[in-house]
């Protein structure tokens, strides 16, 4: 477990264990907040950070931290630094804050974060941490993009609107129409579109899986580092 | 007595890392406390100026308040909000009510309605709503310019009864798929009317020094 290579933790966060379609963690955000892009990211981008400050801190300090009082400390750390990117963002992005509303503190609850505080940082030398952090977000926030993208190309025939509200006036002509109906896939945008969409995707990731399997006869697997939690898709090693 | 040395050590940590984590919250909370006054208020300044722009007044609006009681009739608000005062050469030449129709599909829709002293429609924009996505939150200037149909208009034109979608024998467009939440806007528009009607006195005959 300590041993963890780099290669192997990019792999885990962004494909193998992905937070949002295999671990299925977070979804209660992933599902609402993924109606556009635009909030997607925004979403995507405060729960990496999230999760690269408490994968750090909780690292930081392993070695001082018993186990009995473990869990409360990783809850005050997380709570601690989604309530400084609260502010942040309140402070620099407020129409983007405005739009996340409560999406942003809930990012406490989300599990992905006490997660891998709990499965894999406090077991981890820091710069494994951190980076731990960070590929989980990343891979997060790609299927949240992803889903945010089919979203709103299925229901608004456009990509990329109102990304103004995150990176200013500039943005304005991103937006991309690219097919115009009278009546949009409405369905998409509502929640369970949501649902549709990301079950599709993880259908999609399987398959692939499943393929790539077939393909490689099965070599003799690295164990899965990470974590501990029961997974709910996907292949069980 | 090892047990209590334990559990004194871990109620020590504890403390520490409340203490520890408080104080970096205190801190970005103050750090970016002005910061985030003046967002907000930027934000709430964009609004009025999209209903008065710049060059019709010559006070700051934000600054130029006065609060209307929750519970107001005709206004629908469900708590205190603030109204707003434009001024041109010290005169008061309209008002931006709020106003909230409690009548929406799903929820409240709260609004702001610019009322000029002719008692005409300056503009309106509403500025929170859960309306259906693609079909009632074409009230929302974002995504349809129908909230701009009231520009000029006044309880005179049309009527009160034409105050209403044209399924229910009114002026206003409905939009397909969706009667409940622009009959809403309209309906509490016209009160928003009534009320700066009624009140023509107390808002717009303000002396420059009251406000």
């Amino acid at each position: 477990m300590s041993s963890a290579s780099y290669s192997q933790l990019t792999l885990n966060g962004l494909w193998k264990n992905n937070a949002a379609l295999v671990q299925l963690l977070g979804l209660c955000p992933l599902l609402v907040v993924t109606a556009s892009t635009v909030n997607a990211l925004g979403l995507a981008a405060a729960t990496l950070f999230v999760l690269v400050v408490s994968n750090t801190t909780v690292s930081v300090i392993r070695s001082v931290v018993s186990d009995t009082i473990r869990l409360p400390v990783f809850v005050m750390i997380i709570a601690a630094a989604v309530t400084v990117t609260e502010l942040l963002m309140q402070a620099y992005s407020y129409e983007l804050y405005q739009i996340l509303g409560i999406f942003l503190p809930l990012i406490t609850t989300n599990c992905i974060i006490l997660g891998r505080a709990d499965a894999f940082a406090r077991k981890n030398p820091v710069p494994a941490a951190l980076y731990d952090g960070f590929i989980m977000g990343v891979g997060f926030g790609a299927a949240l993009l992803l889903l945010g993208a089919i979203r709103e190309l299925l229901g608004t025939g456009a990509l990329f609107a109102d990304m103004q509200l995150m990176f200013g006036e500039g943005a304005q002509h991103w937006r991309w129409d690219i097919f115009n109906v009278d009546y949009p896939f409405l369905v998409a945008i509502l929640p369970p579109g949501a649902f549709l969409v990301t079950g599709c995707l993880i259908a999609v990731k399987n398959s692939i899986d499943t393929t790539l399997e077939r393909r490689a006869k099965v070599q003799a697997e690295a164990p899965v580092t990470g974590s501990k939690r029961v997974r709910v898709t996907g292949k069980v090693s | 007595m090892k047990w209590l040395a334990s559990i004194g050590l871990s109620g020590f940590l504890l403390a520490l890392f409340a203490a520890v984590t408080s104080i970096a919250i205190g801190w970005t909370y103050l750090s970016t406390k002005s910061q985030i006054d003046l967002e907000v208020r930027r934000a709430e300044a964009r609004q009025l100026l999209e209903i008065f722009p710049a060059d019709t007044h010559d006070n700051e609006m934000v600054d130029d308040t006065f609060t209307i009681d929750a519970e107001t009739s005709l206004l629908g608000i469900r708590v205190a909000r603030q109204g707003y005062r434009v001024r041109l050469n010290d005169e008061v030449i309209g008002v931006i009510l709020p106003t909230t129709a409690r009548d929406g599909y799903s929820g409240d829709i709260r609004a702001l309605v610019g009322i000029r002293r002719d008692g005409t429609v300056a503009g309106i924009r509403v500025v929170a709503h859960r309306e259906t996505p693609g079909l009632g939150d074409k009230v929302d200037i974002r995504k349809s310019d129908w909230i701009t149909d009231f520009n000029q208009r006044s309880l005179d034109d049309p009527t009160p009864p034409g105050w209403n979608v044209k399924k229910d024998g009114g002026v206003f467009d409905q939009f397909t798929g969706a009667t409940v939440t622009p009959r809403a806007v309209i309906l509490a528009t016209r009160r928003a009317l009534e009320y700066a009607n009624l009140h023509t006195a107390s808002l717009f005959e303000t002396g420059a020094d009251s406000a």
